[in-house]
């Protein structure tokens, strides 16, 4: 019976969410007015936050009903079919709660509620701030749920509601015109790719990035609308730290993801859809900068209220960009249109008009100072590095919007084919990395400065052990690499030296800041830790980008006689099962194909499970040992928990060190998708192997085997099939056969051959069983050498037995294998700006959050903080 | 002149300087005739084309050759462009994974000769990264 009850609880809590969205923007727009007096705002206050409250109690409920569809399997919704599917573990229900466009805004949405929660509880300190902050919040609640209200009004829909029963979603589907409360059996299940680890916490630290960006937005609108112009950089620069660095952390798991699962062999691609989130994550960085330099030196309003809106304004166009479906050509993962590109687009333009607007009309009062900015102040580099970082997000914007040039044109009816670069990657390194060169000085030269508070003097003071440990240390990994090949890379490219002299640079120069506040106090040094988590990032980019190197180059010396063969890579080689072939230097083979099993701590291979009826289960035909610990035996059922992943063991031997190591890279076919494939890697300090299958025979696709070849033999006769030597040892009758029930009067009698491989020797057990009369046969296959033996006739008058044997090809996987240097160093980089950005968060709260009573008193509590 | 200016020009300069060279380095998409144009004239630039895979009446792919134990690195197809103009292309890696299902091709690369050599291909699958089809469960009932 299907369910209707959970989805109308749900479709009505999004209406009531957002109706009550709409009662909280306004209560708190009057409450905001000071042309009331003090109790009429109070009670106005007051309304606002029931209706807040409303909102958010509805919310939370809107997302337990759309868990429980997707818990409980109901299938009756077209989001739980799409998305999910009965073998799904909780966690990846989880995921597949976000997968689709409306479970991601509702992600979004949550996150607000959150924060807003989070803001009215301990923004007390602030209590003027409230009504309008709250405001700008419930005024995006509005925009965002309206996106997942699913109402239809003539022509008009607005949003897509997730709560749309299979039978409304496809009205025209045969089965429903006879049975409308028929229920599908099972889900069409997650994105198999989106089945990891990351994707259970990448969108929501993504998400909660998005929905922190609003924070320090609405406090500079809050501060613009209410003539505060400078009051809001306090409450909200510990805000635009924390969502500076969820956005970050976020960004940089969806590269790990990327690294790990997919096989395009990196971890960024420039790709619409990444750098979307990049764009405002720069511009956000520069904004927190220049907030710090107002905050010390009343210098930089102006451009912290234009950084802090175009960071959100930003969001709002990477939301555009990605689900609108403008995108289509340019990105391979961007959502597809839902119908909501014109509300999208209404969402982008409200709030992009409503703060440009809002600035220029009160730009003239925004307080600026008349002092000049000297060189020799930490200011001056604040304002430098932040036009870098939003001049390497504009470039990236300009390149990312070409399909949206394409559209708008195409709109305002001049046709334009403009198409993204054709190597993306060139592109936008001859801009990134020279931008990255930039900021690497910047934060070394900025720190010492800001901190020095300096003068020519004491600064060329500050500069010269950071400047001569940097040339020392540089001159030597240059020599070594080049002239005694100490390393796997030769560090001679001008331009790789030059990020690489400034990395080393930033890290000497921010360590030496670290080291001069340990004995003064350490919780100031966040700007120094996370500068140094950047320029490590910039030397583990430039290492695992830079020396990246394919080993797998075809060796196999063919000769090819087709189109333009000389100045093409080959990257690809081509590896039959159990036969070596040399590989840089490595020796490879590929033993075989592998699945997991729920209980045992390696991967078990195929040959040694019997497949059941469902896909899910098997049967061990032999013991499972891993270590010596025996896990399985012989019969025992077990429970495979991801069926549709084969993982095909490689096996690496150093040719010089003769050192050993087994690589699974791993490949599915999907129903929907085709064959997948994620790679395996061998991850050390100084590299990562990284390697991948680019093919494999289609598993799905019946193997051609060779015509029948019949054998007549007598026990302990040798034979020879597919040129390897076989032993027919004999045949025994048995009792149970694993998967067959067998009834009394029935026979199963097993052959029992022994093969000699090349590299071992293998048991053939072909069955053949009488049931009722008749013959089944069960043959064996032995995919390492392409042998399926089956077990034809008894005569037990001569003792004779058939065997029947086809061939077939050996079974093969085309692999990719590259080496990237210290690729470690970028996410030790990435965990050690969060470390920094966590410190600032600590101490700008801890000054933001003090006594706001007296203001005196609160600037020289700052003041002494600094000094200390 | 402040020095607030001098840096204001200076990003202003660098701004323009981006934009040419977003402009500069933009690809186009073209159809075949263009692209055998583009490289009669000696450009070396690569461009996109989008077109369709020619299908049989079954729904085969027509003119795919992938042989992986000759030489896993060489795979070729033919593909129909918006003019229905048919052109070889050639494609120096594996085949795709999910080529067979998907529908339109991008593809990326140039004319050299009498073929286009790719050097990628976006594929649009019906049913990548999108609402799976509705046959999927209702075919089996």
């Amino acid at each position: 019976m299907i369910n209707t009850l959970i989805g109308d609880i749900g479709h009505l809590s999004v209406i009531i969410a957002f109706v009550a969205a709409i009662v909280a923007s306004y209560a708190y727009f009057m409450a905001s007015r000071s042309s009331i007096d003090a109790e009429a705002i109070a009670k106005w206050r007051r309304f606002a936050r029931v209706a807040f409250y409303v909102h958010s109690a509805a919310v939370l409920l809107v997302i337990f009903a759309l868990f429980n569809i997707i818990y409980e399997h109901r299938y009756e919704y077209y989001y739980a079919w799409s998305h999910s599917s009965n073998h799904l573990p909780v966690h990846f229900m989880i995921s597949c709660f976000w997968e689709g466009q409306e479970g991601s805004f509702l992600l979004w949405i949550f996150w607000h509620v959150v924060l807003g929660i989070v803001l009215l509880n301990t923004g007390k300190k602030y209590k003027e701030w409230e009504a309008p902050v709250m405001a700008m919040f419930s005024f995006v609640q509005l925009f965002l749920t309206s996106m997942i209200l699913g109402v239809v009004i003539g022509d008009l829909k607005i949003g897509s509601s997730p709560f749309i029963l299979m039978r409304d979603f496809m009205p025209d589907t045969p089965v429903f015109a006879m049975d409308p409360n028929y229920k599908p059996e099972d889900g069409t299940g997650l994105n198999p790719l989106l089945q990891n680890y990351w994707m259970v916490i990448h969108p929501p630290t993504l998400f909660l990035g998005f929905a922190a960006t609003l924070v320090p937005f609405a406090f500079a609108m809050a501060g613009l609308w209410k003539n505060k112009f400078g009051e809001w950089v306090r409450p909200a620069l510990p805000w635009a730290h924390f969502a500076a660095v969820s956005l970050g952390i976020g960004t940089v798991m969806g590269a790990y993801w990327a690294y790990e699962t997919l096989n395009f062999g990196g971890y960024w691609n420039w790709d619409p859809v990444e750098n979307a989130v990049y764009i405002p994550w720069l511009v956000l960085v520069g904004a927190i900068h220049t907030m710090v330099a107002y905050r010390r030196g009343k210098q930089g309003l102006k451009a912290s209220y234009l950084l802090i809106i175009a960071s959100f304004i930003l969001i709002l166009y990477a939301t555009f960009l990605t689900r609108s479906g403008i995108l289509g050509n340019a990105s391979v993962h961007s959502f597809t249109d839902l119908g909501l590109s014109g509300q999208l687009f209404t969402y982008l333009a409200v709030f992009a008009v409503l703060a440009v607007a809002l600035l220029i009309y009160k730009w003239k009062h925004i307080p600026t100072t008349e002092k000049e900015l000297t060189t020799y102040s930490g200011e001056f580099w604040i304002f430098i590095g932040a036009a870098v970082l939003c001049l390497a997000g504009f470039q990236v914007l300009a390149t990312t919007s070409i399909p949206v040039y394409n559209s708008f044109l195409g709109f305002i009816g001049i046709e334009s084919n403009a198409a993204l670069p054709a190597d993306q990657i060139e592109h936008y390194t001859k801009f990134q990395l020279w931008a990255g060169v930039l900021i690497a000085v910047l934060t070394g030269i900025g720190q010492l400065i800001w901190w020095r508070k300096a003068d020519k003097k004491s600064f060329s003071d500050a500069i010269t052990m950071p400047l001569m440990l940097t040339l020392l240390f540089a001159s030597l990994v240059i020599i070594l690499s080049n002239k005694f090949d100490v390393f796997d890379f030769k560090l001679d490219n001008p331009v790789y030296i030059t990020l690489f002299v400034t990395s080393l640079f930033a890290v000497f120069a921010n360590l030496s800041i670290i080291l001069s506040l340990l004995h003064k106090k350490v919780t100031l040094s966040g700007g120094a830790v996370s500068h140094i988590g950047i320029a490590l990032m910039l030397l583990g980019i430039l290492f695992s980008s830079g020396y990246s190197n394919i080993i797998s180059g075809n060796t196999s010396g063919m000769l090819y006689s087709r189109e333009f063969p000389d100045e093409i890579n080959r990257d690809n080689v081509l590896l039959w099962r159990n036969t070596t072939t040399d590989m840089d230097k490595y020796s490879v083979s590929y033993r075989g194909q592998f699945l997991e099993v729920e209980g045992v701590p390696e991967y078990v291979n195929k040959e040694i499970l019997f497949r059941t009826a469902d896909e899910y289960t098997a049967i061990a035909r032999a013991d499972i040992k891993v270590n010596d610990k025996l896990y399985f035996k012989t019969g025992d059922t077990l429970e495979l928990p991801t069926p549709e992943n084969t993982y095909y063991q490689v096996e690496y031997k150093n040719r010089e060190t003769q050192e050993a190591f087994v690589l699974y890279p791993r490949a599915q076919v999907n129903p929907n998708m085709g064959l997948l494939a994620s790679p395996d890697i061998k991850a050390s300090v100084t590299k990562d192997l990284y390697t991948h299958v680019s093919s494999v025979p289609d598993p799905n696709e019946e193997k051609e085997w060779s015509e029948l070849q019949e054998y007549t033999v007598t026990m302990g006769d040798t034979i020879i099939l597919n040129d390897y030597v076989a032993i027919f040892n004999g045949v025994e009758v048995i009792k149970e056969v694993p998967g067959v029930p067998l009834k009394e009067g029935d026979v199963a009698v097993q052959a029992d051959m022994k093969i000699m491989g090349e590299k071992k020797t293998y048991h053939a057990h072909p069955l053949l069983i009488f049931k009722e009369g008749m013959a089944g046969y069960y043959p064996e296959i032995i995919e390492d050498l392409g042998l399926r033996i089956t077990f034809l006739n008894v005569d037990p008058t001569k003792e004779e037995f058939k065997i029947g044997v086809n061939t077939t090809q050996k079974d093969y996987i085309i692999l990719k294998a590259m080496e990237k240097p210290f690729v470690s160093i970028l996410w030790i980089g990435t965990i050690v700006m969060s470390i920094g950005f966590i410190m600032a968060i600590t101490r700008r709260n801890q000054e933001g959050g003090s006594s706001n009573k007296p203001k005196a008193k609160h600037a020289r509590k700052a003041e002494k903080a600094q000094v200390a | 002149m402040k020095k607030s200016h001098i840096i204001g020009i200076v990003i202003i300069a660098a701004a323009i300087m981006i934009i040419m060279s977003t402009a500069g380095d933009a690809s186009t998409y073209v159809d075949f005739g263009q692209a055998k144009e583009l490289a009669e004239d000696g450009s070396k630039t690569k461009v996109h084309v989008v077109g369709r895979l020619k299908k049989d009446a079954q729904g085969h792919i027509v003119g795919m050759k992938y042989d992986p134990l000759v030489d896993p690195n060489y795979f070729s197809f033919m593909l129909v462009d918006t003019n229905r103009v048919e052109q070889q292309v050639v494609y120096f890696n594996p085949k795709p994974q999910d080529f067979e299902r998907s529908e339109q091709v991008v593809i990326t690369g140039s004319m050299q000769n009498e073929v286009f050599v790719a050097d990628k291909i976006l594929l649009k699958c019906p049913s990548k990264y999108v609402e799976k089809e509705v046959q999927q469960t209702t075919a089996g009932l």
